[in-house]
């Protein structure tokens, strides 16, 4: 067990230097250098070459990375001159609403996605299956800010229910505008829920031919008890690695919502300052999301360890 | 090819991928050859027009006829679908072959390489890289294949390492086989069915990438159409009630993504392979 903990957590430090190693690359293969994308095209040569040697950007390429994870540890991820802000107060005040998105939409799925999968597992290649299965297919096969937009059709624009926009203002003031939640969350619960229950489905299968199940069915215990008691439990396992593997399809999926919604979250800052050409708040947002996936993905397996000690004995 | 049937015998869902998809490429590029129209020389004055019999899908927003456009733009959305998933899958599966079969530090490293690049979400990197570049069609399939080229990678791994140690693999060894030879002609032709049903799926995802990114500004510029950026356009008009702006080029994308995953499942099915790691 510690083995396992030890040599996957020196795993994640390692993808954690790679990720750190491709987005210094990103910084430095912006059109211009740094110093174009932030001085802008009509700066002269010798404004350039001042702002360079300020910045330490006329230094071997491994000094200038060894400055970047520097200000990184201190919490430096660079200053946004468009909109006069450091990046760190940027992402620290869209990261949350980002959070709440993902976080209430994976929920819904999940809970959504496991009861799912159960019933076509049980009902595997007879009509309840193939319709459930033929609908999901669609959502998972629809791009996902037209399925966004059609929910916006029906119900805002058509049935006038709810609003078209995402919450405005601060995380604190949510509560009263839980109505402008719906939508988004609802556009992004149902692409992860056909996301995840592609794979629940299969692994809701493969658990119904193990051979407990058939010892517990063998024992007198009816449909529902095994379905609960067994194949439930041990499908929450396979959910655990699917988050973990799903994060950053999530993140992408919450991008598209939070552009199509103007939902005020990380995706929403990060699409605004790819288009106003912002890099230091495009880098700075590719960083943490990248941190917070590799951080999601040992998380779950972690978790996932600790609770199933098939994990624990067999990694050694 | 009578292997191909049998193998779709019992797949009533591959069976109608199969046809789907050959009616979409029939569509895309034998359709121009019948039904000509001009998707270069914009027309102002004929702008959204509706449904009619001169024009049966109506026009869009710069006067090209919607069903005209939607065959040229069938083309560039199965084009960059099928050549991403291609590259993808080439560079994949080598790179997961040569990390699975001599394992140990190179193995160790080349998937770190994987994960790093994993733990980016590709529309983030996506949207990055296109802040940097112009995207053209041949930059867009280089881009979205050369990040979904991940998943192969790792699938591949995973079954090169199981059947590194298998005794065919001893065999071809102890008659002296080279090291390239057992990896090209033993391992890769055993791992073909991972190889084939992850390509299916692929095709499928990057339809999906190229509409999302055309929504978020980044598609090809115009002449040049997809689907994806047929709907993202169309979505404009959404409260102006030019539905055939946005559903013919919308329900092309989900049939023929339905398709593409159709086939693949049929696939994954009949050869047995396993969706993930």
């Amino acid at each position: 067990m510690t083995l396992y903990l030890v040599r996957r957590i020196g795993q994640s430090v390692v993808v954690i230097v790679f990720v750190l190693v491709v987005v210094f690359g990103l910084t430095r293969a912006l059109p211009g250098g740094p110093a174009r994308a932030i001085l802008g095209p009509r700066a002269t040569q010798v404004a350039v070459a001042n702002f360079n040697h300020a910045y330490g950007l006329d230094q071997p390429l491994p000094v200038q990375f060894a400055d970047y994870v520097g200000a990184l540890g201190r919490g430096d991820l660079g200053f946004s001159y468009k909109r006069n802000q450091s990046v760190s107060t940027l992402i620290g005040e869209y990261l949350p609403v980002t959070l709440v998105l993902m976080l209430v939409s994976t929920v819904i799925a999940v809970g959504v996605a496991i009861p799912l999968g159960m019933v076509q597992a049980v009902r595997r290649n007879r009509v309840e299956d193939h319709l459930l299965t033929g609908i999901l297919f669609v959502f998972y096969s629809m791009p996902v800010f037209w399925l966004g937009l059609i929910l916006i059709v029906v119900f805002a624009g058509n049935l006038g229910w709810l609003p078209s926009g995402g919450p405005q203002g601060g995380i604190g003031t949510y509560a009263g505008q839980l109505s402008s939640l719906v939508l988004p969350i609802a556009t992004l619960s149902l692409v992860t829920i056909a996301l995840f229950s592609r794979y629940l489905r299969s692994a809701m299968i493969e658990a119904l031919v193990q051979d407990y199940v058939r010892t517990a069915r063998a024992k007198g215990a009816s449909l529902n008890r095994v379905m609960l008691r067994h194949v439930l439990p041990n499908s929450l396992f396979s959910t655990i690695t699917l988050l973990g593997l799903s994060i950053p399809y999530i993140f992408s999926g919450a991008l598209i919502v939070e552009a199509l919604f103007n939902y005020p979250g990380m995706g929403l800052l990060f699409w605004n300052a790819a288009s106003s050409r912002d890099y230091p708040v495009v880098l700075g947002v590719t960083l943490v999301v990248a941190l917070a996936t590799v951080a999601g993905n040992l998380a779950a397996d972690l978790v996932y360890a600790v609770v199933d000690p098939r994990i624990r004995y067999t990694a050694e | 090819m009578s292997r191909l049937r049998s193998l779709f015998r019992h797949q009533l869902g591959g069976r109608v991928g199969l046809v789907i998809v050959a009616f979409a490429i029939l569509f895309s590029f034998a359709g121009p050859l019948i039904y000509h129209t001009d998707q270069v020389h914009t027309a102002i004055d004929q702008a959204t027009l509706a449904p009619s019999a001169g024009h049966p899908l109506g026009t869009d927003e710069v006067g090209y006829d919607v069903l005209g456009r939607l065959m040229v733009g069938g083309q560039t959305s199965l084009e960059v679908g099928i050549a991403a998933a291609l590259i993808a899958t080439t560079f994949g599966v080598l790179w997961g072959a040569i990390a699975g079969f001599f394992g140990g530090l190179l193995d160790a490293l080349m998937m770190r390489v994987v994960d790093s690049l994993v733990a980016i979400p590709a529309l983030f990197l996506l949207v990055v890289l296109g802040t940097i570049i112009t995207p053209s069609v041949p930059v867009l399939v280089l881009v979205v294949g050369g990040i979904a080229w991940l998943v192969p990678a790792r699938l591949i791994r995973a079954e090169t390492l199981s059947l590194r140690t298998r005794e065919f693999v001893d065999a071809v060894r102890v008659m002296g086989g080279s090291e390239a030879r057992i990896v090209l002609r033993h391992i890769l032709p055993n791992a073909v069915g991972t190889v084939v049903v992850n390509a299916t799926f692929q095709v499928a995802d990057a339809i999906l990438t190229v509409a999302a990114l055309s929504f978020l500004g980044l598609g090809v510029p115009p002449p040049a159409a997809n689907w994806g950026s047929m709907l993202s356009s169309g979505v404009d008009y959404t409260f102006a009630g030019y539905w055939w702006l946005i559903y013919p080029a919308g329900i092309a994308i989900v049939i023929t993504v339905v398709a593409f995953n159709l086939i693949g499942d049929a696939l994954r099915e009949s050869l047995d392979v396993r969706l993930r790691v």
